[in-house]
């Protein structure tokens, strides 16, 4: 009996310690919002105070003269993201296809393991592999084939010097096919059986079921799916840095060199001096979290909305 | 009695077999080439003295990169240190705790640190460790970037972990009179303990090859740090720094640098695979 | 299609076995399905009645560990030889679910198109003189005709699987197989669709599976007892129900077991 009073006694302060213990480790997750927040705001305020709104629009950054506008940046943040996702899309979702209809069962798990192994690998590696070995040879071949035969269009016009905008779409293309398969297949494995069997019943072709009871069904969890590629590409740096030629500019053909905020933010940071140049990098860490964050909700609102807990939207 | 367009709808089955397989193809041959391109160059440049030599000066050849690979380790410990408690006790939290409503905001948050860019966060601890006491590149800032990263990974993964095992479980315990938190400790994370190892083991690998925050925070040494409030070197930041240089010498080691950390990755992550192999046999 | 029906057996099934994995669903059944008329297969759960339905139509294929032994002929074609593709079958025998299905993407008219589209056929006309038989023989037109264009998802579940009826009626199958459609469904919807397979068994043939017995012995013509995947008895409705050769089979249904 004594025995007992004790035991309750000591587990009752052990509980509350403990669930109070573990709640302030929970909450880190706020503390750490409010940082990032506080941080970034006191940061760029400076340049902020400065430039105002213009910021966002003007499109000179010129350190020397103290004077910086984010729109090349930006630019080439857009652009490059929007060549990655063109490139990876539709090669992401057939993937994903492959992999949970139509691929015989001895070899999915291979491949997905592949696939994940490909996520795994370290931005900077990627970036260096890009550097030495891909981007000698887009000068080399594909990009004289491209200018032969789509040269007349603006976008593929003129020399490149080995580093640019394609070249960093295309990178970034690489990295940002692993999640948008990953979460396409969680998708698609989660469209009822009954819907495809319905399909099949009426005598239908495995592609053509794919087609009429998967795809159309699915086509929201894949348009999220898509966005969260969109979000990992706006944020990515080191492998951009490396093969995007950071020059901040706006010119219409993608041979040419570009910035990224990321890119430049890296390049940069460490050889800023002055405060208003620092305030500046801080103001363009600002966008980048502004403006992923609104992608990152607005793909998880999406993959939310479509499917019930079984679907995780991160990798 | 076959339909008129029998053999065309065969056909356009066969035809998305093909484009279909051939885009997974397609999506696999980065890795292979990464991998072979690594090993190429890379390969012959991995000797003794490249994990035993710190690095030469501009110029000259040879010398390696111990500073580099042990940086890294010294940085995924400190890393650890801050993510594993924090993380593994918030994921507790949200397992085996908390209302629904409470619960879906720390997701909610936790989700959107995970989508923080990884330059962001290295600005973030720049201006709270290092701009305040400079010169303030450090160690210890490296490590706390890093851990502070791994957070909102682990809490997300251990909470899965927990979910997995059995309500009855816990029922059991506690029809036993055993206090609620002996439960979780006890029983529940001992029996997920292979799961949320596995996460703190992926989120470390993740972690491992980030560049961007290290930059700003531990910001790399030809040398060695003697104390955690010196720069220190890591492998990812060598690799970048050798990577966009004009010296061939420095770009060779690139490589080996870069293939020496792609197999730490690639190690932890099939390990971690192999380790909870009965798990995948059932998601196909 | 619906001319190749004369008293005849539409289906005629030898020494059907279905095995998953090492477990034998169906054993060594043989029997043979009457034209126009409807043929019901009753049993206690697990006997692989649902087993024998979908063998019919080959969507046991569908599961990897599948394998079957022996033969179906359906008017005479065998539809396991080895230049038959599942597909083909699939379009000459229709099934109707035990959950509706109906595509939640496409609106009435289209789930109930879907398969003459698959087979090639794009004239306006046909498809919609084709969707208002099909809507009619499913006694669902009058509630639908002006509504068409809705999405299929906002129809009651009853409508729903009259809809799932019209849409496998529309390629004018053979065999129409329905795997306890009316399980799932209230008293009311039930008995439309028990009336709605009275008026079909005029045109089709049709097997249904069913666990209710009253349903049974209320629509349809033949009916086959499975226990434990075996045939343990086969014959007109009214025999099986008042006079069962066979005591498992009297068990059954007096409702002595199942």
């Amino acid at each position: 009996m004594a025995t007992t009073k004790m035991t309750t006694a000591t587990g009752q302060f052990g509980d509350r310690a403990f669930k109070w213990l573990t709640l302030a480790m929970a909450f880190a997750v706020f503390v750490l919002i409010a940082l990032i927040g506080y941080e970034l705001a006191s940061g760029s305020h400076l340049a902020m105070q400065k430039f105002g709104w213009r910021f966002l629009i003007s499109s000179d950054w010129d350190p020397v003269n103290d004077i910086y506008g984010a729109l090349p940046v930006i630019f080439g943040t857009v652009v490059s993201s929007l060549i990655a996702l063109i490139i990876a899309v539709p090669i992401s979702v057939a993937t994903a296809v492959y992999l949970t209809e139509l691929a015989p069962l001895w070899l999915r798990q291979p491949l997905i393991m592949f696939i994940e192994l490909l996520a795994a690998i370290p931005s900077v590696i990627l970036g260096f592999w890009g550097l030495s070995v891909m981007v000698p040879w887009l000068h080399a071949h594909l990009f004289p084939a491209m200018r032969g035969t789509l040269g007349f269009l603006p976008l593929f016009k003129g020399p490149d010097y080995g580093p640019c905008i394609l070249a960093a779409g295309m990178i970034l293309a690489i990295m940002i096919v692993p999640i948008i398969t990953s979460v396409s297949r969680e998708i698609l494995r989660s469209v009822p059986g009954l819907q495809r069997e319905a399909a099949y019943a009426l005598g239908a072709t495995r592609w053509e079921v794919t087609r009429i009871a998967v795809l159309s069904y699915a086509k929201k969890g894949i348009f999220g799916a898509v966005i969260l590629g969109l979000g990992r590409a706006l944020g990515e740096t080191m492998a951009v840095t490396l093969v995007i030629g950071n020059i901040a500019q706006i010119v219409p053909s993608l041979f040419s060199p570009g910035a990224t905020l990321a890119s430049t933010i890296a390049n940069e940071f460490t050889e800023a001096t002055g405060d208003l140049y620092y305030s500046a990098l801080f103001e363009l860490g600002l966008v980048l979290l502004g403006v992923t964050l609104v992608v990152n909700i607005f793909a998880q609102l999406l993959l939310k909305t479509f499917a019930g807990p079984s679907v995780k939207p991160q990798n | 009695m076959t339909a008129p367009n029998h053999n065309w709808r065969q056909f356009k089955d066969v035809l998305m077999r093909v484009i279909t397989f051939a885009c997974a193809i397609l999506v696999v041959t980065p890795l292979v080439l990464v991998f072979y391109h690594l090993l190429k160059e890379g390969f012959t440049s991995i000797n003794w003295a490249f994990f035993t030599q710190l690095p030469k000066p501009v110029g000259e050849i040879g010398g390696g990169m111990a500073n580099a690979i042990a940086g890294t380790f010294i940085l995924l410990g400190e890393a650890a240190l801050i993510g594993v408690p924090i993380g593994v006790l918030g994921g507790v939290y949200l397992s085996e705790y908390g209302g629904s409503k409470l619960n879906w905001w720390i997701r909610f948050a936790a989700d959107i640190l995970n989508g923080v860019p990884s330059i962001t966060w290295g600005i973030v601890v720049y201006g709270l460790l290092v701009a305040p006491h400079l010169p303030g590149f450090s160690a210890l800032a490296g490590g706390v970037v890093l851990g502070l990263m791994m957070i909102p990974l682990v809490m997300r993964t251990t909470e899965e972990v927990l979910q997995l095992v059995p309500a009855g479980y816990r029922e059991a315990s506690l029809a036993l009179g055993i206090a609620k938190w002996r439960t979780i400790v006890q029983i529940v994370i001992r029996t997920a303990l292979k799961g949320i190892v596995t996460g703190v083991l992926l989120a470390l690998a993740r972690v491992a090859g980030e560049t961007a925050p290290l930059m700003f925070t531990a910001f790399g040494n030809l040398g060695w740090a003697r104390k955690l409030t010196e720069p220190i070197a890591a492998l990812p930041l060598q690799i970048f720094e050798y990577a966009k240089s004009p010296y061939d010498d420095w770009r060779r080691q690139a490589w080996a640098g870069a293939l020496v950390l792609l197999l730490l990755v690639l190690a932890i992550n099939i390990g971690v695979r192999f380790l909870t192999r009965d798990r995948f046999k059932a998601k196909i | 299609m619906a001319d190749n029906q004369n008293n005849s057996a539409a289906l005629t099934v030898k020494n059907l076995s279905v095995y998953f994995g090492k477990n034998e669903a169906v054993k060594n059944v043989s029997l043979d399905i009457a034209a126009r008329a409807v043929t019901a297969i009753i049993g206690p759960s697990g006997c692989g009645k649902s087993t024998f339905l979908r063998a019919i139509n080959r969507m046991h294929e569908l599961n990897p560990d599948a394998r079957m032994e022996g033969e179906i002929k359906l008017f005479g074609d065998d539809i396991y030889s080895k230049n038959v593709q599942p597909v083909v079958v699939r379009r000459r025998v229709g099934m109707v679910f035990q959950k509706s299905n109906p595509f939640p993407t496409m609106s009435i008219n289209e789930n109930v198109t879907v398969g003459l589209r698959l087979n090639g056929i794009r004239d306006k006309k046909i498809l919609s003189e084709r969707t208002e038989q099909s809507l009619r023989m499913a006694a669902l037109w009058d509630e639908v005709k002006d509504r068409l264009s809705a999405p299929a998802i906002s129809l009651s579940g009853g409508q729903q699987q009259r809809l799932c009826i019209a849409r496998a009626l529309a390629v004018q199958p053979e065999v129409l197989l329905m795997d306890e459609p009316a399980s799932a469904l209230d008293p009311l919807a039930t008995s439309k669709i028990e009336d709605l397979i009275l008026t079909l068994k005029k045109d089709y043939t049709i097997v249904i599976v069913t666990h209710n017995m009253q349903q049974a012995a209320r629509a349809s013509d033949f009916t086959a007892f499975f226990y434990m995947g075996e045939l343990v008895e086969f014959g007109p409705t009214t025999k099986i129900f008042t006079s069962p050769a066979n005591k498992r089979t009297e068990d059954y249904v007096t409702g002595r077991f199942g």
